[in-house]
């Protein structure tokens, strides 16, 4: 699980449990934030933006299929 | 360990978006029929254009994916941003760290570009100005986002010297004058039709704010009680020593 995590010198987790709750390393988690972050922009731009102020794919379907998600989860549809 | 926390956020995040979807059923759709009725019947003389989707798709099918996906988006930058908060905000545990950082992202997310450009049901808001009203959305989303992270960090380093009472109060007080000076500042593109009833209007944004409330709720809850769980079941393989 934690096999990328570096624990600083002299320490050993295995062998001394943390007294203070775990705190993943800075380094181990921001490849997974920007993997994390750039997925969640492009889910959240289909859902909430495509076909609205701007245009990947031509037409209003992408639109109209998100459209009652977009009105309620607080977008500006149209 | 962030492949299963990024894992269990998207997961949660479905789930807490199955519930929203239940609020958004029985008390937003509702509010959408009576507006689409409204635009219609104001509409009439314009002749009608044929539809892309039809009604049933777009309150069962379009909601449910729009949903999902929003959810399971929600849930994993969650995860992220749980990551970064747990044993770095006092010695708060798992649980109280998951209701802190879905409290955060539903300030930063929803409530801050909710106070200022509400959600707005069809027939309000005028087609010509969604580029703008678009990127004035998405800007105050930002904002919300650097602001809130600005804040908590701020608070972190005024604990030690204010005690952590004061500092989250100084850190929200400073947060709140920060918000309310770009409210004054940001313009607001009014379009409001004529006659629109205003009870649509008003319970229409209560149901979006309880959509949002429930999918957040949900999500801090439940990710924080899995978390707990799962610590509790594995903590030497987990934890990490403080000082990091």
């Amino acid at each position: 699980m934690a096999q990328s995590a570096v624990p600083p010198a002299g320490t050993s987790p295995q062998a001394r449990p943390a007294p203070a709750p775990l705190r993943v390393p800075i380094r181990e988690i921001l490849p997974w934030a920007v993997f994390a972050v750039v997925l969640g922009a492009v889910l959240i731009y289909f859902v909430g933006a495509e076909q609205g102020a701007t245009s990947l794919f031509g037409g209003t379907w992408v639109h109209e299929f998100t459209h009652d998600g977009r009105h309620l989860l607080g977008f500006p549809c149209h | 360990m962030m492949r299963s926390l990024l894992v269990r956020g998207m997961l949660v995040g479905l789930a807490a978006a199955a519930l929203a979807l239940v609020v958004a059923w029985i008390y937003g759709e509702p509010q959408v029929g009576h507006a689409i009725a409204f635009e219609e019947a104001h509409a009439a003389h314009e002749g009608h254009e044929p539809e892309v989707v039809s009604r049933t798709v777009q309150k069962t099918a379009g909601l449910i994916t729009a949903m999902a996906v929003y959810g399971v988006a929600l849930g994993g930058l969650f995860s992220i941003a749980f990551a970064f908060a747990h044993g770095r905000l006092g010695r708060l545990g798992a649980r109280a760290t998951a209701a802190l950082v879905a409290l955060a992202g539903f300030v930063a997310i929803e409530l801050v570009p909710f106070l200022k450009y509400p959600a707005t049901p069809p027939a309000v808001g005028d087609p010509e100005t969604i580029g703008s009203r678009t990127a004035l959305y998405f800007g105050m989303v930002a904002l919300g986002v650097l602001a809130t992270t600005a804040a908590v960090i701020v608070c972190r380093r005024l604990v030690p010297r204010l005690g952590a009472w004061n500092a989250v109060i100084a850190s929200t007080a400073g947060f709140a004058v920060v918000i309310g000076l770009v409210y004054r500042l940001t313009p607001k593109p009014n379009a409001i039709p004529e006659h629109f009833p205003a009870t649509v209007l008003w319970d229409f944004r209560i149901a979006s704010l309880g959509v949002q409330l429930v999918l957040w709720a949900t999500i801090g809850l439940l990710f924080g009680y899995l978390t707990e769980r799962a610590l509790a079941h594995h903590p030497a393989r987990t934890a990490v020593p403080a000082g990091t």
